[in-house]
């Protein structure tokens, strides 16, 4: 069993459960296909039901068009093995990036993506507007040269979940998994 | 109706109508910046919507999905706020003035703004699926908020032309927040049954944040005036038939079609 995973998982309750997390942990995210699911904090629960076993999945952003990509990917690959299974998705508590594990963060920073920051979970759910004087956030740190004299060039990058920043030192833009 | 999935189509409503608008800054950004930073915003609107609407047709009971209800109503029985529904070039339909980026970012950061109270305040719903979605989006709205205010602010510092443009949105938009403030019996009976909440009870919080911004950007706040507009409860401007026609035209020459 993977760790770092603070979903509900099971305790080990059969082989079977064991091998459907070592094929999530294969099973690539469409858009940023260096990260499994599993890294990436998607799947919350796994659980043996009189129907079978259930997978529990939550979506990154609502909107995310790679979502229904991802439950098709998870249904064959378990398919592959043999294994039927039932995904439901599930939106609370809503996916955070805190889920992201550590190895899902090293592989995002070696594919040239900046990982995400820690999101302040006490901080109120209402963003209040930071007047320009106010703005003291740390920009991530360039994943190609590691100086960390960036800065934000778009909040909306090439996917919903990452933002577009520019290195001031080794000039290089790259994307930032947006802490959420 | 039921008051309860009427509410829930004014929200899925009005993120969908939202999304649609500002789908159709998609590949005519005035930066590529901002070409794909709108996209993502419409799209994150279109979840919303998804997961409203889906909900709103569980509990309606009819056999309706989120496509149902999306494609094959009319814009009587759309039952979102007026203010989602207007052009991006303004309110003066016809103006030749084309699409206006103040506007649509204007019109940005008073309805998510509105709509960072309102999750707040639905994350402690009795429905426990609408308090899920609520505290979903609340975190995508924080960034719509964040790139609306700071863009306004931009506005305000920038060109006459681009602090006029800002200005007149405001002018133009704010009595449409009127709506979202209003009573009504299908509100009511949804905060009194825990469900919902009034929309009087998010208005500090908004003018709070509106008053922020606008002071930073250095803009006038218009003075309050009585308007009303009318859409949540079905009785919309002409804007939002052509909007539906453009939107629902594909699923409806080909109803049942699947790709």
């Amino acid at each position: 069993m993977s760790a770092g995973i603070d979903c509900d998982l099971p305790p080990a309750g059969g082989d079977v459960i064991e091998r459907i997390m070592a094929i999530l942990a294969t099973v690539p995210d469409p858009e940023i296909p260096v990260i499994s699911v599993l890294d990436l904090g998607l799947v919350r629960g796994v659980s043996e039901t009189p129907d079978g076993f259930e997978i529990s999945v939550t979506p990154t952003y609502a909107g995310c068009p790679a979502t229904q990509v991802i439950a098709h990917d998870i249904t064959a690959a378990l398919a592959a093995a043999g294994i039927s299974a039932r995904l439901v998705t599930r939106l609370s508590p809503p996916w955070t990036t805190d889920w992201i594990t550590p190895l899902g963060r090293a592989r995002l920073r070696e594919f040239g993506i900046a990982p995400p920051g820690p999101v302040d979970h006490h901080a109120p759910q209402i963003v209040h507007f930071a007047p320009r004087a106010g703005r003291k956030e740390m920009p991530p740190a360039c994943p190609h040269c590691g100086s960390e004299r960036t800065e934000l060039l778009s909040q909306f990058g090439s996917t919903a979940c990452k933002a577009l920043y520019r290195c001031i030192d080794c000039r290089e833009p790259f994307d930032y998994f947006k802490p959420l | 109706m039921n008051p309860h999935i009427d509410y829930l189509l004014r929200l899925g409503d009005s993120s969908l109508v939202m999304g649609q608008r500002l789908s159709e800054w998609t590949g005519h950004g005035p930066v590529l910046e901002e070409d794909i930073a709108m996209t993502n915003i419409a799209l994150d609107f279109v979840g919303q919507a998804r997961m409203l609407l889906t909900h709103a047709g569980k509990l309606e009971g009819a056999g309706r999905d989120e496509d149902a209800l999306a494609y094959f109503r009319d814009t009587r029985a759309y039952r979102n706020f007026t203010l989602c529904e207007l052009p991006n070039s303004g309110i003066e339909k016809g103006s030749g003035d084309g699409a206006c980026y103040a506007f649509t970012v204007m019109r940005n950061l008073l309805y998510c703004a509105w709509q960072a109270q309102l999750w707040a305040a639905l994350a402690e719903s009795k429905d426990t699926e609408l308090a899920a979605i609520a505290a979903k989006s609340a975190k995508e709205t924080a960034y719509h908020l964040r790139h609306a205010s700071d863009w306004v602010v931009r506005f305000g510092d920038g060109t006459e032309q681009s602090r006029a443009r800002a200005q007149r949105a405001l002018e133009q938009l704010l009595p449409y927040t009127n709506e979202l403030f209003s009573s009504d019996p299908v509100e009511e009976a949804v905060a009194i049954a825990g469900i919902g909440v009034r929309g009087a009870d998010l208005k500090a919080g908004f003018d709070h944040l509106i008053g922020a911004v606008q002071e930073e950007a250095g803009l006038a706040l218009p003075a309050a005036c009585g308007f009303q507009s009318t859409g949540k409860n079905g009785m919309h401007s002409e804007h939002l038939d052509f909007l539906l026609t453009e939107m629902q035209s594909l699923a409806r020459a080909h109803p049942g079609a699947q790709w």
